[in-house]
């Protein structure tokens, strides 16, 4: 046994050291303790693996391009034994990569930062050249028919490309007869070919906070003069929302690999926020040739996809420390010790109020089918791998429905953790059959509480950003956590409970007792210790009487 | 009244509780059980055949061990375990709060006859072993082992004072010392279990002489049973010195710091140990109408050299803990 002496200074070393951290990042780094008005800033990580096959392998990977509405920061690569340059090719810009011998499976890596930034209007667009429809037929044919009905529907090249889009689903037979030789895209700037109108096939990133292996999605930008729109080739819609990077803008290639196969490239992306001052500072530190890396105690220093893994695991501990603290201080009972916090991950993924109904639809249906499984006297493990195949039909069966009936919000509820849902209907089913149903609620409805509480805390930007930012936090929540574990006072739920008794123990003696039977013996204790410690311990016991 | 005084007014004064030394859930965890209980001895406890085993080996008087069935191929065995006992009881052995527990009370030929009056025949039995051994009743579905035990003949001092199930004696026993003790007697509410908190009634029991000091049902107080309209404050514990030192000694054997120990009394035998409980529950406090803590807290005041035996421990335990003089 640890002595409490130890416990403590422990303990107070480690919040010190934590708060110490949290302050020398805030002075060294300049990194804000409040994340006031903001500047989001995307950090996107290419991952480009391949298998060599050849003596030497040449890895070509087109640079983003530069586009408005973005300004890149920095840019970087991380690839072992390979020679790294930037080069420009049919005057686009790459980077390249290149090494004698590799063997086994090559990963590089190109990251870069860019800054949403309204007043960036730079675009490194340039306009294709036309071409002409040189399709064989009867392709050809069939293409002129959806360019001829279009044509007589529009007025520019613009809503020229609307109609093609739109003649497409309206002559499904064309369509699909074309779009069996032509993929979607390629089939459009055929058509388009066929008017005059110069489009080509761009790539484009959407940018959604910690994602990973992400690919780019196709777009048409179709040109009027020096003037471009972007097209989506499946609904028609034209424009690029602000969270669409445009990635690759060229006829070029997206990835060469020379002396290589199985290539493929995927994408990691995660946001951060930047005070406006600050992102001001970064812009002109951009301009500078980028140097090393400065050694900061953050994780930004990780590979981005390590990194966004990072920033949910981070929030974890707030979690927990709830729990700790709801459980603790305040007695509130839950269904199973932190299924909460993941409940309340889960809502971070699914938005609170899609995830309560999702949650509570879920058990309630779990626990109606679980009670039928229970006449079947199943053994433990059976029991709940059936529930879990259950559950997994309940969520499946709730995806398809919501996405039916046009609710593409339901399809989140994938997000909720099966297994520990499983356990969660297991456990209240007992308690059901043992307690009675008032218990099943007050565990539910208390997981339930405990389960949104979290889930506002994690879910306040203000404290993402100080888990993000500040590792010394993570020292801060043990050390609390550690001194709640030490609580031995009341919780606040046993003040209720022992509120009948206390008000009978100020009114009524026990038996023959004539005075409360706590400071009788408090007396005694003091009389006890009072006593000398005699020679033989008995003795001591016998001066008693 | 405002609404603030009025949500207030539900919650006691946590200083009132500490002056009457009320223990919480967290004091009973960090400062008890995790002090005095090493984990290591929590299957002792946790297993009813352990701990069976363990009284015997110390002479602790419990119910007779007929026999165990360890293996589904013993289940065969079953009738020469058994041999020509009409009655006995089957139970897990690390099951909980009263699951999976066979009572058979007599024979006819090749069919048993339940506590309930029900009749099983001998295929019944068998799959009721087969799914103690595969673990249906215990807890997290562990493979679990059978008990065969002799049939426990409550005294018949306690008829009236319970509705169907087992009147039993919990004495919480802290270093070896009885420290605070409650009869629990079930009812037509807690179906016929012995838990409080599902409606059983609790009665304090003075430690000096064995008497009721009250009686709560649901935390409130009452007179009379609700079920048989018995008397509660009549009740007096027989064979009182002999319950306290089955408890105390309960200590000794399993070395458990903080253990409840459940104690029932045999026509016959006298007073049994049941079983034991490393982690026992506070209501015992309600039905007491008293705090724990100055009752342990004058037990850890006493010297660190002084080693009592049991009938000593008894006597500490009684002088101090009484509620009536005599």
């Amino acid at each position: 046994m640890v002595s409490r002496g130890v416990f403590y200074i422990v303990t107070a070393i480690l919040f010190i050291t934590g708060l110490l951290l949290m302050i020398y990042q805030h002075i060294t780094f300049e990194i804000p303790f409040f994340p006031g008005e903001q500047r989001q800033v995307w950090s996107v990580e290419a991952k480009v693996e391949f298998e060599p096959s050849g003596s030497s392998a040449t890895v070509d990977l087109a640079l983003p391009a530069i586009q408005p509405g973005f300004t890149q920061l920095s840019q970087s690569t991380a690839s072992i034994g390979f020679g790294t340059s930037y080069v420009l090719k049919q005057q686009n810009s790459y980077v390249e990569w290149t090494k004698r011998n590799p063997l086994g499976l090559q990963t590089l890596y190109y990251r870069a930062e860019f800054l949403r930034d309204s007043h960036a209007e730079a675009s490194s667009m340039t306009i294709p050249e036309l071409k002409q429809n040189t399709e064989p037929e009867p392709y050809a044919t069939a293409m002129r028919e959806i360019a001829d009905a279009a044509q007589l529907r529009s007025s520019t090249p613009f809503s020229f490309t609307v109609q093609v889009i739109d003649e497409l689903k309206r002559q499904p037979e064309t369509a699909s007869f074309l779009l069996s030789q032509y993929k979607r895209e390629d089939l459009i700037i055929h058509i388009l070919e066929i008017a005059q109108i110069p489009a080509r096939i761009v790539g484009v990133l959407d940018l959604e906070d910690g994602r990973r292996n992400r690919t780019l999605t196709s777009r048409i930008a179709v040109f009027d003069g020096t003037h471009y729109e972007i097209f989506d080739p499946s609904s028609g819609v034209s424009g690029i929302r602000e969270n669409q990077l445009i990635w690759n803008n060229h006829d070029g290639s997206l990835l060469d690999v020379q002396g290589g196969t199985n290539a493929r490239v995927s994408f990691s992306i995660i946001q951060s926020s930047v005070p406006t001052a600050q992102a001001g500072s970064l812009k002109v530190k951009a301009a500078q040739a980028s140097g090393e890396d400065v050694v900061s105690l953050s994780i930004a220093s990780l590979p981005l996809e390590e990194q966004s893994l990072f920033k949910g695991i981070l929030l974890l501990p707030v979690g927990v420390i709830i729990v700790v603290f709801l459980r603790v201080i305040i007695g509130v009972k839950t269904s199973g010790t932190f299924m909460p916090v993941l409940i309340a991950m889960a809502f971070l993924q699914t938005s609170l109020i899609v995830g309560l109904i999702g949650f509570v639809s879920i058990v309630a249906i779990g626990l109606i089918v679980r009670s039928w499984l229970s006449h079947l006297n199943l053994l433990l493990v059976a029991r709940i791998s059936a529930v879990i195949i259950t559950v997994i039909a309940i969520i499946g069966a709730i995806s398809i429905i919501t996405y039916k009936i046009g609710l593409t919000e339901g399809i989140k509820v994938t997000f909720f953790p099966m297994i520990i849902l499983s356990w969660t209907i297991e456990r209240m089913s007992i308690l059901w059959e043992e307690e009675g149903y008032k218990e099943v609620l007050k565990q539910g409805g208390g997981s339930l509480f405990v389960a949104v509480c979290a889930f506002i805390a994690m879910d306040s930007l203000t404290i993402q950003h100080l888990t993000f930012n500040f590792l010394g936090l993570q020292l801060i929540i043990l050390s609390l956590v550690l001194l709640m574990g030490n609580y031995t006072g009341f919780r606040l739920s046993e003040l209720k409970r022992f509120k009948p008794l206390s008000d009978k123990i100020k009114v009524e003696r026990n038996g023959d007792e004539t005075e409360l039977e706590a400071d009788r013996l408090r007396r005694e204790l003091r009389e006890l210790k009072a006593r000398q410690p005699a020679q033989k311990p008995r003795d001591y016991l016998k001066n008693d009487k | 009244m405002g609404f603030v005084p009025s949500v207030i007014k539900r919650y006691a004064n946590p200083l009132d509780l500490m002056h009457f030394g009320i223990m919480g859930m967290n004091q009973r965890n960090v400062s008890y059980i995790g002090r005095y209980n090493q984990r290591r001895l929590y299957p002792l406890v946790d297993n009813k055949l352990l701990t069976k085993r363990m009284a015997i080996e110390y002479g602790v008087n419990s119910p007779y061990l007929v026999g165990t069935v360890e293996n589904q191929h013993d289940i065969d065995n079953i009738l020469s375990i058994i041999g020509d006992k009409q009655e006995f009881c089957i139970k897990p052995a690390q099951g909980s709060g009263g699951k999976g527990i066979l009572v058979v009370t007599g024979r006819q030929g090749d069919s048993f006859i339940k506590g309930s009056g029900q009749s099983i025949n001998m295929h019944d039995l068998r799959r009721h072993l087969s799914n103690i051994l595969a673990g249906l009743f215990s807890l997290g579905g562990k493979q679990d082992i059978a008990l065969i035990e002799d049939l426990i003949h409550f005294d018949h001092v306690f008829d009236g004072y319970s509705y169907e199930g087992v009147p039993d004696t919990r004495v919480i026993v802290f270093k070896g010392f009885p420290v605070m003790c409650m009869m629990r007697l079930s009812t037509k509410a807690s179906d016929g279990k012995a838990n409080l908190h599902q409606g059983a009634v609790g009665v304090g029991i003075c430690i000096r002489t064995g008497k009721a000091v009250r009686a709560v049902q649901h935390n409130d107080p009452i007179e009379f049973h609700p079920d048989t309209n018995k008397d509660l404050f009549k009740l007096r514990v027989p064979h009182w010195d002999e319950v306290l030192t089955l408890a105390a000694s309960c200590y000794n054997m399993s070395g458990l710091g903080y253990i409840g120990t459940d104690i029932v009394l045999d026509e016959d035998r006298g007073p049994m140990l049941l079983e034991l409980n490393a982690r026992p529950g506070l209501a015992i406090q309600t039905a007491n109408n008293a705090g724990l803590v100055p009752r342990l807290r004058l037990i850890e005041a006493l010297p660190r050299r002084l080693s009592l035996n049991v009938a000593e421990r008894v006597a500490f335990a009684k002088e101090h803990f009484g509620v009536y003089a005599q």
